[in-house]
């Protein structure tokens, strides 16, 4: 195995923590922002707190190593990356802020109109981050992130069909995760009614990022055919493991198995991640193709 | 509009100076908090073990909050500086790969540490916080030693501008890395030890003077008032390898136009039109703390053309900001010492407590000034000599668009 590979791998199991552990912590915050009113929503939100609040923001240590082992190991792809996909990074980045400081404040603040404002800021950045981080994931896929620093165009390399197509994903992902975690706990909490709730979202979410994941094949198809190829070819097992999984994981929430579903979903959304590793490799950034026209010149505010 | 370069800069800025904050607090009391623990149990004493348990509990909110400062730094290497990063990323990678094991570390411990309060035998849990001092230290070891790099870049050749050779553990243990990293991690030790002692000293000013404030106090103070006279020493030995490895940053922070002999120390002035006017000069100074002789030659901005000057107000204000805090702080050290010494008891004026209150203030201000100095100081390059920050930034156009 050359090294290249082995650092691949190392950098896809961390990615992989980051979707399963961190994904969970954004779809909580999604469940959050859909709890309903402030009243009727609060024994939901308290569970999400309760959940999450030990966790709280420390699984981004795992977006750390992705992004410093991304620059150690793969130096040139990362600054063609981050130069390129600055637009969605930096709104991914302000979403981070944004959920740590809200949730932080949340907890301090003692008026409603305060903790109204904190919580959407918390539950908004919450659905924000993983749709950016999906859309510049479906830039690379989609090969629209050439070799470069800044070569690819800042607005269609994550404005296209299947960057939306993966930033939804994402955001359906990280409440499925979220959902399925959450039962465990409600029950753990001695809390049915919540395990019903989260039961009934867990089966719907489960159902949905299912059907959207397949429909996401037509577009891909249609939007990133290379991709497509792969996933048809040596991503197929990969991808064949996460339909299992997935449909076992709601076979297994309709009998009640929450603790071993926690498992299965698991299994589900990170052989997905796989599937896309395995039917894009060896491939990392296409090169600059010489055919690129050069950008347009464009509306610009004047300088003072 | 401001140039896309000011504008990263300025982000760039605003994104360390929060975050080296924070994490000063992250490197600096596990150690205190441990200490206090350990009083605790060897003691019996209740009021060590209520402090360290209250202070446990801040640390565990700065480290979240330092995770995500930490990842929004990390993205803005590569959204601000790709040419830095595709360029220098693997000689520089190894103290980021190093820094991020000792942060898992410290996540893991913490964890232990916070939710094994009452669960662990108190031996055991002790020891379960050791992790998280080294884990600390480590961390700003590695971090610092490769922003040294970017002053004092080794590890790699250079043929025909292509990046060849590396070899990463060069580029760490840099000539620039032993003086920096021990500098930042006294500062980080002084801020911690000022920051908590100063929520205590206000307390004290409200009449809250009972044994949990006192020695809410004493411990953290008395840390940062022992690293005190340290932190001059280990100043002078930073300033005197920059006057050796990078003299026109000395010249910089000095405000020296011309290269002299017998160069004075000027304090305070402003550096206008490539002389330095109204400033306070003690004759020969400058040479003695830089060279060790009178009479020694100290380079000055004459030395580079302009395009290689880095702006030297901000650099030279924020070196005697930094300074000036420095012995500020030894002076409020010296004053709790002598009063021990004779009195066997904190110092009783109101003027001390009210200097204490706002002494974590000053300290975390001095470490600001200290960054602006190597950071600003370095300009107009991100690698010392080779790259400059202008060549590195993002080319992409940005949005708004400006003409």
């Amino acid at each position: 195995m050359s090294t290249a590979i082995a650092l691949l791998v190392v950098l896809w199991l961390g990615l992989t923590l980051y979707t399963l552990l961190g994904g969970a912590d954004f779809g909580a915050g999604f469940w959050d922002l859909v709890a309903g009113g402030t009243r009727r929503g609060a024994a939901r939100r308290e569970l999400i707190e309760h959940s999450i609040g030990p966790v709280w923001e420390a699984n981004h240590v795992w977006l750390i190593l992705v992004v410093t082992l991304f620059w150690t190991a793969f130096p040139p792809a990362f600054a063609s990356f981050a130069s390129t996909l600055y637009i969605p990074l930096t709104v991914a980045a302000l979403g981070i802020i944004g959920r740590g400081a809200a949730f932080a404040f949340r907890k301090a603040s003692e008026s409603l109109a305060e903790q109204r404002l904190y919580g959407a800021t918390f539950a908004a950045s919450s659905v924000l981050t993983p749709f950016f981080l999906g859309t510049a994931v479906g830039g690379v896929a989609s090969r629209r992130v050439p070799s470069g620093v800044a070569a690819g165009d800042i607005w269609t390399s994550w404005l296209n069909p299947t960057s939306i197509f993966c930033g939804v994903l994402a955001v359906g992902v990280c409440a499925y995760l979220a959902a399925v975690y959450l039962i465990a706990d409600a029950r753990r909490a001695g809390k049915q009614v919540l395990v019903a709730e989260f039961r009934r979202r867990a089966l719907i979410t489960g159902v949905v990022v299912g059907v959207v994941a397949l429909a996401g094949v037509a577009v891909l198809a249609a939007d990133a055919p290379a991709l497509y190829d792969g996933l048809r070819g040596q991503g197929l097992p990969v991808a064949a493991v996460s339909i299992v999984a997935g449909v076992g994981s709601l076979v297994l929430i309709a009998v009640g198995r929450y603790r071993v579903v926690r498992l299965t979903a698991a299994v589900a959304v990170a052989a997905l991640l796989w599937a896309w590793a395995a039917a894009q490799y060896p491939l990392m950034l296409p090169r600059t193709s010489p055919s690129t026209p050069p950008p347009a010149p464009q509306r610009c505010w004047p300088r003072y | 509009m401001i140039e896309d370069l000011t504008a990263a800069r300025l982000q760039m800025a605003l994104s360390l100076g929060w975050h080296i904050v924070i994490a000063s607090f992250g490197v600096g009391m596990p150690a205190v908090t441990l200490f206090a623990e350990w009083r605790g149990y060897r003691s019996g004493d209740p009021v060590y073990t209520r402090l360290a348990h209250r202070w446990a509990k801040a640390m565990g909110v700065l480290f979240a909050v330092g995770a995500v400062s930490g990842t929004i730094l990390s993205f803005e290497m590569g959204l601000l500086w790709p040419g830095l990063m595709g360029r220098y990323g693997d000689v520089i990678g190894l103290p980021f790969a190093l820094e991020g094991i000792a942060f898992f570390i410290e996540a893991i411990f913490l964890g232990i540490y916070l939710y094994a309060w009452d669960r662990l035998p108190p031996r055991a849990h002790i020891l379960s916080g050791i992790p998280l001092v080294v884990a600390g230290v480590a961390s700003a070891f590695f971090v610092v030693s490769a922003n040294a790099w970017m002053n004092q870049p080794r590890g790699f050749d250079l043929v025909s501008g292509e990046v060849t050779g590396v070899d990463p553990w060069a580029a760490m243990f840099n000539p620039g890395t032993p003086p920096q990293t021990v500098h930042m991690i006294v500062a980080a030790f002084m801020v911690t030890g000022f920051g908590i002692a100063s929520v205590y000293a206000v307390g004290y000013l409200r009449g809250r003077r009972d044994r949990y404030h006192r020695l809410g106090f004493a411990v953290p103070f008395t840390i940062a008032a022992l690293l005190s006279p340290v932190q001059v020493v280990v100043g002078d030995w930073a300033a005197r390898f920059v006057a050796t490895n990078q003299p026109i940053k000395l010249a910089a922070l000095e405000g020296l136009a011309r290269t002299e002999r017998g160069a004075p120390l000027s304090l305070g002035g402003l550096y206008q039109d490539g002389e330095l006017r109204y400033a306070i000069a003690i004759p020969n100074a400058l040479s003695i703390l830089a060279h060790g002789s009178p009479n020694a030659e100290v380079i000055g901005l004459d030395q580079v053309p302009d395009e290689d000057e880095p702006p030297v107000n901000p650099v030279k204000w924020a070196f005697q900001i930094m300074v000036a805090i420095g012995f500020g702080l030894l002076g409020l050290a010296a004053w709790w010492a002598l009063a021990w010494w004779r009195r066997r008891g904190p110092p009783r004026s109101t003027w001390f407590w009210r200097a204490a209150a706002v002494a974590g203030i000053a300290a975390a201000v001095a470490v600001e000034a200290g960054w602006v100095v190597t950071e600003v100081g370095r300009q107009p390059w991100i690698v010392y000599g080779h790259l400059r920050t202008a060549e590195a930034v993002n080319p992409a156009r940005g949005w708004p668009p400006v003409c």
